[in-house]
């Protein structure tokens, strides 16, 4: 029962081949335009590597981690769009130094919300604390009063939609349905020109990976096996002295910031931020890349993402009709043939081949869940 | 808030828009009709339902479109043989689906979800594909253009009438199906112990296949009355997918009455807020409203306490 | 009444409990005491209320009414969990086991330590909880299916697996519901024995139908009729008891 805290093997290699690939092979082979591409992808992996926690391992699917996608996106956005609206900038304005879409809104004074924005020690705490918040109370609220399952998928729709609807309806306040557009400079430092990008883009995989050791963390603590226990048997690990709510709230609450973390940096990346990777498409967008992936799987979320993304560019640029047929017919499969994804492909077809070439064969326990038939998520009470 | 108004002024809109309400209010009770009936008692989720309604919705453009062109004289009776032609399609539709896809999933509801949604995303490139990314409008006989005048400042259309009295009719007929035929109580055997259901000699596979070509049949015909009150675009049915499960779950997801209860209160709060609201914080609110509600109380308005 | 009489000498005492699911009564005002190392084995026909004492008990079912004090806590205020932290263990009924999990962290999950979202986190896996699993493992004849998947175990086997979850939580009320339920002759002997050991200091509530099995291990039965007490006492009173011989032992 000796085993390593974080990783076992098999894992470890895996982690080692993705940090090659994005930190050796992609930067060598790709152009800026391409890397900030997957930049831009890779931003979604956070929310599936927070799915992985919280779909995969403890049963609870959530329609709404664009919510918290939005809410860390935006958090930056305001700190960057409020730099980009100095006084001197604005000076065309009715009401220089305001951003620029509240002065066309006729806003004339800077929204008390706005204001710790200009600080960006607060802006980065916001940026994990505001979504994590968001998600303790409506995760306090569902699960302490038992509702899981396909109810709370619903209701965490439901709060995707009510954000899209207040962000738009709230031009003066959020920039409306262009969204925070312009962003420039993060503390006088230039965002927009390549090596810029390219400097965010390996900030952005370092904080991928710090994510990914987190979630790998949790995975081989107790408390993983706990929410493994729990999306089996829910009741029998309430009846061994846990309280299973507090469980479901913090993997909701670790998706959640991760999501967030996702959402900055999207919006660092690309240079805006809009209501349209809030509601409710995108965030079942970022389902499938989980499930695509393989729910169970921490590096199979994070390789579906960039696959399906890839498959969206490639496929929306020169068919785009045939491509949500691809993407609805991909959803399908994956759901129906193979509900554990890529890596569930992989260590149930690819995996014991490669096994057997070399003759000698171990067993094969120890080797993590992705390879256990899914149980979904408990029933709704 | 009330200020510029005059008391008559103040009862004329509330008529107004409580009549505005009970349209928004029969949209609602159409399309949670049938999803009371696929969540409710089967516990799928359908996050293609919308589509289902979508297509009712095309089947009565295209019938329109044909009897303008070929039967101008029958074109005032047009809309009768459109709803049965919407429920046939969309029902049929709803068949096949639940022959290829569902029945694999019914010990997996979240994945269902998932699929549906797929199915979601290919239905409405289809009808982009078909018929364009525009929205189509329906041509409207003579007899349901215009309005009632209930006093001067009080006038209610003809058109949402007739979707009012659709929709009691509609209403009524599936409560007859589920509550008293034969069938609805195998339905309901069927929801409550299916392998019990089976041993006493009820084809369960069967009954889920009808039950759920029963409720995308409904959502069919809701397509078609919604047709009447706005046009319809490849993802029309998108924006009222949510709307709808909220109305379900507010209502109990068991429940008929639940449902239609739940129905009526959100559209009434949402129109009225309307008023006085921008329409978009109307819908938040409104929606803010019943998601509050539902943290509170997760069963829904409607909900018996059962031994487990 | 009994209220107030001298309640501290019982570790359990169940007074005027009733529980009603939409007017129909499962559990009605019903009232019985355990005493501290006392072995009680509830009987009674189907539908009588069983499963729904010990329901009560653990707090997965809300009492409408009445009251259920443990060492002077009241229990119908508790929630599961805090039940389960002042001493309160369940067996249910079909084996409760996580299948995903191996016998060695099954048994883990269950060691009284680290249960708040932050010890979990932080829980180690040092000697002292290695020498308990083992401890318990060996007890419940899986000393050597450590490292197997639940999943894998036979029915029986699963069933030990569940009694040595509770074991190892150490509890002072144990409830039992349906142990032998589905076991094959030896595997009912050999759990009688187990059952024989694991009721050493403490008390234990056990539901069960093997009369046999019943014979040998109660101090005391209380036999439950339509959410009622029919008759309570010794195997012997009980069975002679015409009550009881009318509803339950006489077809």
């Amino acid at each position: 029962m000796t085993e390593n805290r974080f990783v076992n093997r098999s894992e470890l290699i895996g982690i080692l081949l993705l940090a090659a690939f994005l930190v050796v092979i992609l930067p060598l082979c790709l152009d800026v335009f391409r890397l900030n591409l997957v930049a831009k992808y890779l931003t979604y992996a956070f929310v599936a590597l927070g799915l992985v926690v919280c779909w995969g391992y403890c049963g609870i699917l959530s329609l709404g981690q664009g919510v918290f996608f939005g809410l860390g996106g935006y958090c930056m956005a305001m700190f960057l769009k409020l730099e980009a609206s100095s006084v001197e900038n604005t000076k065309i304005q009715s009401t220089p130094g305001i951003p620029d879409f509240m002065d066309w809104n006729q806003i004339t004074a800077l929204p008390a919300f706005w204001q710790p924005f200009h600080s960006l020690t607060f802006t980065v705490f916001a940026i994990i604390l505001v979504p994590g918040l968001f998600a303790f109370i409506i995760g306090a609220a569902m699960f302490k009063r038992r509702v899981g399952g396909t109810y709370f998928a619903i209701i965490t729709q439901a709060v995707a939609a009510i954000l899209t609807i207040l962000i738009v309806g709230q031009q003066g306040y959020t920039g409306g349905i262009n969204g925070m557009t312009d962003l420039r400079t993060l503390k006088g430092w230039d965002i927009r020109p390549d090596h810029a990008k390219i400097v965010l883009y390996f900030f952005e995989v370092g904080l991928l990976f710090v994510c990914i050791f987190i979630a790998q963390f949790i995975r081989h603590s107790k408390l993983g096996r706990i929410l493994v226990a729990m999306r089996e048997k829910e009741d029998r690990v309430r009846f061994s002295g846990y309280s299973v709510a507090n469980f479901k709230i913090f993997a909701f609450c670790v998706a959640a910031m991760f999501a967030a973390v996702g959402g900055a940096m999207f919006a660092l990346n690309v240079g805006f931020m809009s209501p349209s990777f809030v509601g409710i498409v995108p965030s079942i967008e970022m389902v499938i890349y989980t499930a695509v992936g393989g729910r169970l799987s921490i590096l199979g979320a994070i390789c579906g993402t960039l696959l399906v993304n890839f498959a969206k560019t490639s496929l929306s640029e020169s068919f785009p009709e045939l491509w949500l047929f691809g993407l609805g017919g991909l959803f399908i499969t994956v759901v129906l043939a193979f509900p554990n994804g890529l890596a569930g492909i992989w260590t149930d077809y690819v995996a014991p081949r490669i096994a057997g070439l070399f003759t000698s064969r171990k067993s094969k326990s120890g080797d993590g869940w992705a390879e256990k038939p899914v149980a979904d998520g408990a029933p709704a009470e | 808030m009330f200020g510029d108004y005059s008391i008559g002024d103040l009862g004329s809109i509330f008529v107004m828009q409580g009549f505005a309400g009970l349209i928004l209010f029969s949209v609602y009770v159409l399309m949670a009709l049938g999803l009371a009936i696929i969540f409710g008692q089967m516990g799928v989720i359908n996050m293609a339902h919308g589509e289902f309604m979508i297509l009712g919705a095309y089947v009565t453009w295209m019938t329109s479109n044909f009897f303008q062109a070929y039967l101008p004289g029958l074109f005032a009776g047009y809309f009768f043989l459109a709803m049965i032609l919407a429920f046939i399609a969309s029902g049929a539709l709803g068949m096949l689906v639940e022959w290829a896809l569902i029945r694999h999933l019914y010990k997996r509801p979240l994945d269902t979800l998932l699929a549906t949604w797929g199915l979601s995303l290919i239905l409405q490139q289809a009808y982009r594909s078909i018929f364009g990314a525009r929205e189509v409008g329906v041509e409207l006989p003579q007899w349901m253009l215009g309005s009632l005048h209930v006093s001067d400042s009080i006038e209610v259309p003809i058109n949402g009438i007739f979707v009012m009295a659709l929709t009691v009719l509609i209403t009524i007929a599936v409560a007859y199906v589920m509550y008293l035929s034969r069938w609805g109580r195998q339905v309901r055997a069927v929801v409550q112990n299916r392998i019990m259901a089976g041993a006493v000699g009820i084809n369960t596979e069967k009954v889920d296949r009808y039950t759920f070509a029963l409720g995308c049949g409904i959502a069919g015909v809701a397509g078609s009355a919604f047709t009447m009150i706005g046009s319809t675009g490849p993802t029309s049915g998108q924006l009222y997918i949510v709307d709808t499960f909220l109305v379900v779950v507010f209502g109990g997801a068991a429940s008929l009455l639940g449902t239609i209860a739940s129905a009526f209160s959100i559209s009434q709060t949402q129109s009225t807020l309307e008023f006085f609201l921008s329409g978009s914080m109307a819908k938040v609110l409104t929606l803010l409203a019943v998601v509050g509600i539902l943290m509170l109380r997760p069963q829904g308005l409607f909900a018996l306490k059962v031994r487990k | 009444m009994l209220i107030g009489h001298q309640p501290k000498e019982f570790l359990l005492s169940v007074e005027a409990l009733t529980v009603s699911f939409d007017g129909f009564k499962a559990v009605n005002d019903l009232s019985f005491y355990v005493e501290e190392n006392e072995i009680r084995v509830i009987i009674g026909p189907n539908g009588a209320g069983k499963t729904t004492v010990l329901d009560l008990i653990c707090g997965k079912t809300k009492a409408t009414s009445g009251s259920i004090q443990f060492r002077g806590q009241e229990l119908t205020r508790l929630k599961e969990n805090q039940i389960v932290q002042a001493g309160v263990g369940r067996k249910f009924q079909t084996p409760s086991i996580y299948d995903d999990l191996t016998v060695f962290e099954n048994l883990e999950i269950s060691f009284p330590r680290g249960r708040t979202v932050f010890g979990a986190l932080t829980f180690t896996r040092d000697a002292v909880v290695r020498d308990r699993v083992h401890e318990v493992a060996e007890m419940i004849f899986l000393k050597d299916r450590l490292n197997v998947n639940a999943e894998l175990l036979s029915h029986g086997q699963k069933q030990w697996l569940e009694i040595g979850m509770l074991l190892i939580q150490d509890p002072e009320l144990l409830m039992l519901d349906e142990p032998v339920a589905g076991m094959s002759v030896s595997e009912r002997a050999k759990t009688a024995e187990l059952l024989n050991r694991i009721i050493k200091d403490r008390s234990v509530l056990v539901i069960e139908h093997d009369m046999k099995f019943v014979e040998d291990i109660a101090h005391k039965v209380t036999v439950l009729h339509q959410g009622q007490i029919l008759s309570e006492g010794t195997m012997e009173h009980v069975q002679k008891d015409p009550k009881v011989i009318e509803v339950y032992l006489g077809h």
